[in-house]
């Protein structure tokens, strides 16, 4: 083996220091987490661990209004994502596939949307939605939120496509294959882990969304809302275990597209 | 000259053209409309008064920026950091880099729940300090007493939660950089030091540009982490918007607010896109 | 019978006018190469021909049938790309099935039909394997059998060949040249490469700015190249072009006159013409010689079978090949004499050949 260099040792020393400040807070909640209630409240808390109990989770899952809020994220979540698929997906093959007049413009418009603000518009939506009467309901948020997450899907799946070069799409037409049935034989099952992985992002970005979901509904609140809205009269094992259980489906979908983060972000950008 | 016009792109992109139109458009305009007309229906300047006059208006304008100017250049460090490290192809960098994006799946409530738990009078941070002997009794960090102390909170915080975003743009565009120019400044002397200020930095400068663009943007909307950390201690333009539309039931001031957040992104990502502009295109 | 008639074919991209007014007839069974520097239109015939264009004005007929309007898969047509494009997500036997399932063939016909058709391009062994575990030469024989497995009447290339490595290309050049002989169908072919081109066409086309230049059988092509443009393209090195005075019907080129054939001197037009000729068609003297034209030697380039020299005569830099052995020296004073009835006769103005008088050639050749 070649022996290291200050340097690497260095670049190893900083590599571990950066991660633990990304994980040692992470696990601080977690071990707040699954720590009985009375450990909660004592002071010095213990470091590791000493008593996993699951009493303080059960508390919080059990505290009126969580299910149903946790119930209606995972609808909303899921409405976002189909909504934001089935309209955005095809917009991003069009600008991967074609070449028309506009499709420049269109695209420029498209990613500059990201220089809104675009969750404060929920104020003048909402009265719209009360208006319309969608106020408080699942799928008003779950329309906030896909317009929250469509520029992103447009730029993503376009991206996706992108990638499997169109030789392959004209390969599959000059061996008798009409547009549709090349795409649907070809592009798709070869781009089917890129949907998927912005599809999943898509999920977490509505899971994790909490300003239009509270100003959005009021009785019917998604969890984030609905812990926001009780955070600061709530005592404290309520408030660990709702930041350990807001975070956890983040760190698991994190692991499915972590191959796919540069297709996510990195080529969105450029 | 063309025969045939194709229709079938225009197709596939009026879905998200109109749902764009009435989610994105229509709103936009519409909250100009509320913060600018009266029950009546005319136009007046009242609600933006009743805004710039209301107690919280200063605060919140001044913590939001500061916010902003405290944060950003932390951030933009330990993700230059970050993306270093994972450039230069440390043992497990595909784990580090996991690490190191983890954050970007996690809300703004949640890391703001996380650094309470840290910051609480006692939590953690108080029960570190104490066992290695830096202090007696647990400090009151999140006092209301003390804002600067509640901002730094909601400064680590922020840091912690947002720095991935701009880590994976930096990645990205590092990527993107030619390995032969660095291992040519290397042969003409150049130390890592100036390989960073004179190859990297200036080549990374678009990736810079939308990172700085992307979590200004972002930090003019900073809402949960300090709902979560502050409570009623400290105030930003989005908490404001929030207020007004939930407690106050005012949307006309609440869509004041907004407008404002708006006018403020905007005037922003303008004066990033003018002054930083790259030397080719700018790419947004 | 599958002949392709273009007919008065345009397509633009834009403002860009990429194939100007093509007409152009391959026979049955024919090898038509379209040959062209990059950007020269070729490959957007091709795409033409083969409907992943549609033409903007102009008919295309396979085998009598107008197919300007149909979809590709209408058209009786099989395709290799440039890039291969093969399926990454299929075994090699579901690349090469492929074609034959969208006709909705039977089962045991297409196992056939796929087995044959590996075992024309040697790859029997690599039916079940997928693209990414071959090699990019494996790739390109998957790629060709997967168009020859349909028998199509028609089978279109886009620099096939182009992505291999030298040695490679040698090989598959000779061994689509013995397919392509023995399945009897139409082939058109694009290449950049002029080599390709001479070897393995019937006829080469040969394109510029979207227009055919020349339709002919590559020995015409080389040997009497349509105007500057293709005799400085086809051949390498490429043909020595001198400008030359004309005389009281006499031709004289730094100052030594050359003979001039009777149709050629009805159509020259003075005070200058262009002559052209290619660096195997030069004598090289070390002495004077009677109707040699002096020059110095700039460059030797020992290329084994013979020698490319350089010479410079007055502005004029000319290209000769010179036997192996002979020995030259750079500033050597050397002497060189054109062979007559290998000089190629051009306008100065216009670069075009003038008139040849193809009977007369054909036989003097045979007498």
């Amino acid at each position: 083996m070649r022996r290291w260099s200050w340097s690497r040792v260095w670049l190893h020393v900083l590599a571990v220091l950066l991660a633990l400040w990304v994980i040692v807070p992470i696990y601080l909640i977690a071990v707040a987490a699954f720590s009985p209630r009375d450990v909660i409240y004592k002071y010095p808390k213990p470091l590791f661990p000493t008593q996993v109990s699951l009493e303080t989770m059960l508390f919080f899952i059990r505290s009126s209004g969580v299910l149903d809020s946790v119930r209606r994220s995972i609808v909303v979540a899921l409405l976002t994502l189909a909504v934001s698929m089935a309209v955005g997906a095809p917009a991003g093959y069009a600008l991967a596939r074609y070449v028309f007049p506009g499709r420049d413009t269109f695209r420029i418009a498209i990613v500059s949307t990201r220089a809104f603000p675009i969750v404060i518009l929920s104020i003048p939506l909402a009265v719209s939605f009360i208006n319309l009467g969608l106020y408080d309901s699942v799928i008003s948020v779950a329309l906030m939120h896909t317009a929250l997450a469509l520029p992103f899907t447009i730029l993503v799946t376009s991206s996706v496509f992108a990638s499997v070069p169109v030789d392959l799409e004209e390969a599959a037409m000059t061996l008798g294959c009409s547009r549709l049935g090349a795409f649907w034989r070809i592009s798709l099952p070869l781009t089917l882990p890129g949907l998927a992985a912005a599809a999943i992002f898509t999920f977490v970005l509505s899971w994790n969304e909490v300003f239009a979901a509270a100003i959005l509904t009021l009785r019917n609140r998604t969890l984030p809302a609905h812990v926001l809205s009780v955070l600061n009269e709530s005592p404290l094992p309520f408030r660990f275990a709702g930041g350990f259980f807001l975070l956890v489906p983040a760190l698991i979908f994190m692991l499915f597209i972590r191959r796919y983060l540069f297709n996510l972000w990195g080529r969105v950008v450029r | 000259m063309t025969r045939k016009m194709n229709w079938e792109p225009y197709l596939l992109l009026l879905p998200s053209f109109f749902y764009l139109i009435f989610f994105f458009g229509w709103p936009m305009l519409q909250a100009f409309s509320l913060a600018l007309r009266g029950e009546d229906g005319g136009w007046t300047l009242a609600h933006i008064q009743r805004m710039v006059n209301d107690t919280f208006f200063r605060e919140a304008v001044i913590t939001t920026i500061a916010l902003i100017v405290a944060i950003l250049p932390i951030q933009f460090l330990v993700a230059l950091a970050m993306a270093l490290v994972v450039n230069a192809r440390p043992r497990g960098a595909g784990l580090f880099l996991y690490f190191y994006a983890v954050p970007l799946a996690i809300s703004d409530l949640a890391a703001g729940i996380v650094w309470f738990a840290i910051f609480t009078q006692r939590g953690y941070l108080n029960t570190i300090l104490q066992a290695i002997g830096l202090i007696e009794k647990p400090i009151i960090f999140l006092n209301y007493q003390k804002p600067l102390w509640v901002l730094m909170a909601i400064v680590i915080a922020e840091v912690w939660r947002a720095t991935a975003i701009i880590m994976v743009i930096l990645v990205a565009g590092l990527q993107s950089i030619p390995n032969d120019y660095l291992e040519a400044a290397e042969i003409f002397g150049a130390g890592l030091f100036e390989r960073v200020t004179q190859i990297i930095l200036p080549l990374l400068r678009p990736s810079l540009q939308v990172a700085l663009i992307l979590r200004t943007i972002l930090a003019f909307q900073a809402f949960a982490v300090v709902v979560a950390l502050a409570g009623q201690g400290a105030t930003v333009l989005a908490k404001e918007a929030y207020k007004w539309y939930t407690d106050i039931r005012n949307p006309h001031v609440a869509a004041a607010y907004a407008g404002l957040i708006m006018v403020l992104s905007i005037a922003t990502t303008v004066f990033y896109l003018r002054t930083l502009r790259t030397p080719e295109e700018v790419s947004l | 019978m599958a002949e392709i008639r273009i007919q008065n074919v345009w397509k633009t991209f834009g403002k860009v006018v990429a194939v100007k007014d093509v007409t152009l007839t391959v026979e049955d069974r024919e090898f038509v190469i379209l040959l062209g520097p990059s950007g020269c239109g070729k490959t957007t015939l091709l795409r033409c021909i083969s409907g992943l264009e549609q033409v903007d004005r102009g008919t295309i007929s396979i085998g009598g049938r107008d197919v300007t309007n149909l979809p590709p898969r209408r058209r009786g047509i099989a395709m290799v790309f440039q890039s291969y494009a093969v399926f990454p997500h299929m075994t090699v036997f579901d690349n090469i099935a492929f074609g034959l399932r969208m006709k909705k063939l039977p089962k045991d016909e297409i196992e056939r039909r796929v087995r044959d058709a590996a075992a024309l391009m040697h790859i029997e062994d690599l039916l079940d394997r997928y693209p990414a575990q071959l090699s990019g030469g494996q790739r390109q024989r998957v790629a060709v059998a997967r168009a020859i497995a349909v028998q199509s009447e028609v089978l279109l290339m886009d620099e096939p060949l182009s992505n291999l490595d030298a040695l490679l290309r040698l090989e598959m050049r000779a061994e689509l040249k013995r397919l392509f002989t023995e399945l009897e169908t139409t082939v058109v072919y694009v290449t950049h490469d002029q080599v390709e081109a001479m070897s393995m066409g019937d006829r080469i086309a040969v394109m510029r700015e979207g227009e055919i230049l020349q339709f002919d059988t590559p020995v015409r092509v080389y040997d009497y190249p349509a105007d500057r443009f293709i005799g400085g393209f086809i051949g390498n090195p490429p043909m020595n072009f001198l400008v030359a005075d004309v005389e009281d019907g006499r031709v004289v080129v730094h100052g030594t006159p050359i003979e001039v054939p009777p149709l050629v001197l009805e159509h020259l037009k003075p005070p200058r013409t262009l002559v052209g000729i290619r660096a195997e068609n030069i004598e090289l003297f070390t002495e004077q010689q009677e109707g040699a034209i002096p020059v110095q030697v700039l460059v030797v380039e020992p290329l084994g079978s013979h020698n490319l020299v350089t010479a410079r005569a007055d502005g004029d830099i000319i290209k000769v090949n010179t036997p192996a052995d002979l020995r030259l020296a750079p500033d050597q004073r050397v002497w060189i004499r054109f062979v007559p009835e290998k000089i190629r006769w051009f306008d100065a103005q216009t670069g075009k050949a003038l008139p040849v008088d193809y009977q007369a050639v054909e036989a003097a050749r045979v007498g």
